[in-house]
This record gives structure tokens, C-alpha cells and sequence, in this order.
């Protein structure tokens, strides 16, 4: 029953996604720079894979922040140069990358062990689906990807604040923004913020998803339909600056 | 000082026999055990259980022991990388356990500690929890997760001396100290081999006491995974 409505909230939405491909949305580098605003200064930041990566071009002149690699070191750098790449040095996605003045380098234990203990004040992840009552699935698509969860895990069931970066729909044109997650979970009742080429998102304590910031050119209308869960909106949501 | 010194990879791999649980230090392609990961290919053991955050890629890597079938069952993080990986676990010939990576990390932490488990949030209400004793402290749930207990525990490190003593370089220290910590039998093979008395004892990253073989490895190819770089400013 509750998988037949969800076909149904996610046929409308796909309807809709066609339409909106004509419209000015966020691209990838939109939802990055519009999440680069989140980042204050002195915070220590943890980036996943994808879209949060480009979070880290975005990042206000004056704002100091010190980025976590997961695989074991805190201060990362830009990208080497070419010819200085060390294979001794590199970020969790496998990147080569660079350390900057301060940084420090540790083990995989301590490298989680200062994420439970919540040392890091913001981390920053892409996700398949999110729920309105803030469960995040990103690590499987049964029978199809096998890939792993990574260190998602311990991220969401530690991290104190927690922005999700991620598509509104997915491919097939499905709402990502779902009343319950269909894929198997990664953490539950985690998220708090998402933000999409549609827009900003609360995830409400009492459940379901509001609307704080539209992307330019996109309505509160459009949002509604291309989101299959809960959606709270105010009569006057403010247009995303970015 | 006690010498830990073997001659080869060959050597110190030599009693690792069919059905072994192995530790597998590494980040990716970053510092793993090239060496004995080498060896262990020549010698075909089979049938090993193998913990590594990674399986290498499809030509290096734990990706050379798949690719002969020496695998049983891997307990990992994250395998993306290996299409024959892949392909083994779709059809059945691999057993695969994923668990959190921090999970990972710490339950070779609590082996090398001498504590029998540790607690958690990692996984709670997920599949990884399912079968698994949870307790609440202050609110909060937490997973039991035991240290893992391996016959042998295979890292790779920078420098090492003649007693086992171990330093990392840069991000390639990843799992490797941790590991080292948690193996009935640990291996280490460094890039430069040292006497005791030219490490200075306030930069060893791990004592002696947790290394029981130690040699001089030869030819690292230490392949990059992802090469990225930028450009330089016009």
C-alpha cells in the first residue's frame, strides 16, 4: 500500500522533472557554492565524494576552516601540481592531494575516533534518498551496487551537523526527498539540512521537510511536486542567494 | 634488542597455510603490503579471510589474490574499485562482510588494546546492526562490535629497525598501525630497514612489541588510484 502510493508520488514527479529540465536550476557547483555559506569560521569540515568535494572551491575568502580526510589526515590541500603527485598522499576518494602549513596526519582509529566524539563541527554528504523523519540511505542499491558504505556510517551516527548535498531526483527522474527511504539505510533520524538544484531544506524534528530557500526560478510549486514527502512551505520563501 | 629481521616477503609469509584470517593494511592502493601481497600470489594459498578496509583493484593489490581465487571471504569497507570483485560476489564464489569503516579501524584498535569489544552508533538501526547486541548510554544507542581476532596481521610501513619499530609516512599510515596492533602474527615490511638506535624513539609510530617479522621490501610500484592535479597559474 505504502508502495503504491510511492509509485504514484514518484510517476508525478517524474512527469514534472521533465518539465523542469527547461527551467534555471542549481547546477552541481550551485548546490556546492550555496552549501559553501554554511561553513563558518573555525570549523573543522569533513567532505564525502561528489558534489560536497566542490564545496571546498567555495569557501568565503577569510573564512578558515580545516578540512578532514577520512583515510587519515586533518588540513587538506589543493591538488598537487603536476610532477609533485605522491602516491603516499592522497585524499578518500583516492585523489593525490597536498597538506598545507598545520596540517596533521593520523590512523584510521583516531581519524574516526575524532569523528565520534564529535570534534568535527561539520559534515558535508551526498545521499540516494533521505526520509522526512531524517534517515539517509547513499551505500546500496541491492543487487545492484556492492560498493560499501565507506565510512558513511560512522559519519552520520556521530557527526553533530550534518548537510546532505545531493540531486532532488534521481536519474529515472524519482524524488529523492521521500516519506520513507526505500534503499537500506545508512544512518536514521541524522539529517537535519539538504540542499538541491531546487532548493534549502529543513529536516522538521517532527518529521517531514521545509522549505527555507527556493533556487532561482524555481516555485514553491514545482518543489512541492518534485518532492515525495512532507513538504512544509511559507507563503513568502525567499529566493536562494548565490 | 630482540632481531625480528627475516630475509624476504617469502619467508615471512611462509607458515600463512589455507584457511588463515589475514590483516591487510592500506587506504586504496596506499600503502599496502606490495611484497607480501606478492608472495602470498606465488604461494597460492587459498581459502584465506582477508580484513582490509579495500580489495585493490582488478591488477594490484588484494585484487592479484582474487583474481586466483585465494579469497574465501573479505571483511571490508568499501570494494568499488574491482569489477572480478564484483563479479565473484554476484555469483557467489565470495563471501563479503561490509562494515563501517570507523567500526573496521576500531575493532583492530580494541585487539591491539586487549579489550574483547567496543560500542558504537556506527550502524544502528541499519542492516549492519541485525544479529548484534545494542546498548543505551545516555540516550543513545550503541552497537557491541568485537575485536576482530586474525592469525596474522600483514602492514606495510616507511622506515623500520632490526626490533620491529615502525614509522609511516604521510597518509600511507591509514590502517597499517592499527593493524599492526591486532595480529596474533604481524608482519611488516618497510622501505628502509634500519638498526636499532638510528630511529629516534619519540617518533616510532609502532613499538616493536606488536612486530614479530620484519624485512626490507624491494621494488614498491605504489600505484596512484585517482591522479589529480592542478594546473599551474597562467
Amino acid at each position: 500500500m505504502v508502495e503504491q502510493s510511492l509509485s504514484a508520488a514518484r510517476k508525478s514527479s517524474h512527469q514534472l522533472i521533465i518539465k523542469l529540465t527547461n527551467q534555471k536550476m542549481l547546477d552541481k557547483n550551485g548546490i556546492a557554492k550555496r552549501i559553501a555559506k554554511e561553513i563558518k569560521d573555525g570549523y573543522y569540515v569533513n567532505l564525502g565524494i561528489g558534489i560536497p568535494t566542490l564545496v571546498a572551491n567555495y569557501i568565503p575568502e577569510g573564512v578558515n576552516v580545516v578540512l578532514q580526510s577520512e583515510n587519515g589526515l586533518l588540513g587538506m590541500g589543493p591538488f598537487p601540481f603536476e610532477g609533485e603527485e605522491d602516491p603516499d598522499l592522497i585524499n578518500a576518494g583516492k585523489q593525490t592531494i597536498t597538506t598545507l602549513p598545520g596540517s596533521s596526519i593520523f590512523d584510521s582509529a583516531m581519524s574516526f575516533g575524532m569523528i565520534r566524539a564529535q570534534k568535527i563541527d561539520l559534515t558535508i554528504l551526498g545521499a540516494m534518498e533521505v526520509s522526512e523523519n531524517g534517515d539517509i540511505a547513499n551505500w546500496k542499491i541491492p543487487g545492484k551496487m556492492v560498493k560499501g558504505m565507506g565510512g558513511a556510517m560512522d559519519l552520520v551516527a556521530s557527526a553533530k551537523n550534518i548537510i546532505v548535498a545531493m540531486q532532488h531526483v534521481n536519474k529515472a527522474g524519482e524524488s529523492k526527498l521521500l516519506p520513507s527511504c526505500t534503499l537500506p539505510l545508512t544512518g536514521v533520524k541524522c539529517i537535519k539540512k539538504i540542499v538541491t538544484e531546487l532548493g534549502v531544506f529543513d529536516v522538521l524534528p517532527e518529521g517531514g521537510f521545509k522549505l527555507l530557500e527556493r533556487a532561482p526560478g524555481v516555485s514553491v510549486d514545482e518543489i512541492r511536486k518534485a518532492t515525495a514527502g512532507k513538504l512544509y512551505a511559507d507563503d513568502d520563501v525567499p529566493e536562494m542567494v548565490v | 634488542m630482540i632481531n625480528k629481521v627475516v630475509a624476504n616477503a617469502d619467508v615471512a609469509i611462509a607458515d600463512i597455510t589455507n584457511g588463515k584470517t589475514l590483516m591487510l593494511g592500506g587506504f586504496g592502493l596506499c600503502g599496502i603490503p606490495e611484497n607480501c601481497i606478492s608472495a602470498l600470489v606465488k604461494k597460492g594459498v587459498k581459502d584465506l579471510t582477508c580484513i582490509s578496509n579495500n580489495a585493490g583493484v582488478d591488477d594490484f593489490g588484494i585484487g592479484l589474490m582474487l583474481q586466483q581465487r585465494q579469497v574465501k571471504k573479505m571483511i571490508s569497507s568499501y570494494v568499488g574499485e574491482n569489477a572480478e570483485f564484483e563479479r565473484q560476489l554476484l555469483s557467489g564464489e565470495l563471501e563479503v562482510e561490509l562494515i563501517p569503516q570507523g567500526t573496521l579501524a576500531t575493532r583492530c584498535l580494541a585487539a591491539g588494546y586487549g579489550m574483547p569489544a567496543i560500542f558504537t552508533p556506527a550502524g544502528v538501526g541499519t542492516e549492519v546492526a541485525e544479529g548484534k547486541e545494542t546498548r543505551n548510554f545516555d540516550g543513545k544507542d550503541y552497537l557491541m562490535e568485537y575485536a576482530f581476532d586474525a592469525d596474522f596481521a600483514i602492514v606495510k610501513a616507511w622506515k623500520g629497525d632490526t626490533a620491529g619499530n615502525l614509522i609511516f609516512r604521510s597518509t600511507s599510515r591509514n590502517f597499517n598501525p592499527v593493524m599492526a596492533m591486532a595480529g596474533k602474527i604481524t608482519i611488516a615490511e618497510v622501505e628502509e630497514l634500519v638498526e636499532v638506535g638510528e630511529l629516534d624513539p619519540d617518533h616510532i609510530h609502532t613499538p616493536g612489541v606488536y612486530v614479530h617479522r620484519i624485512f626490507q621490501g624491494k621494488d614498491y610500484e605504489k600505484r596512484i588510484e585517482q591522479r589529480t592535479v592542478r594546473k599551474l597559474a597562467d
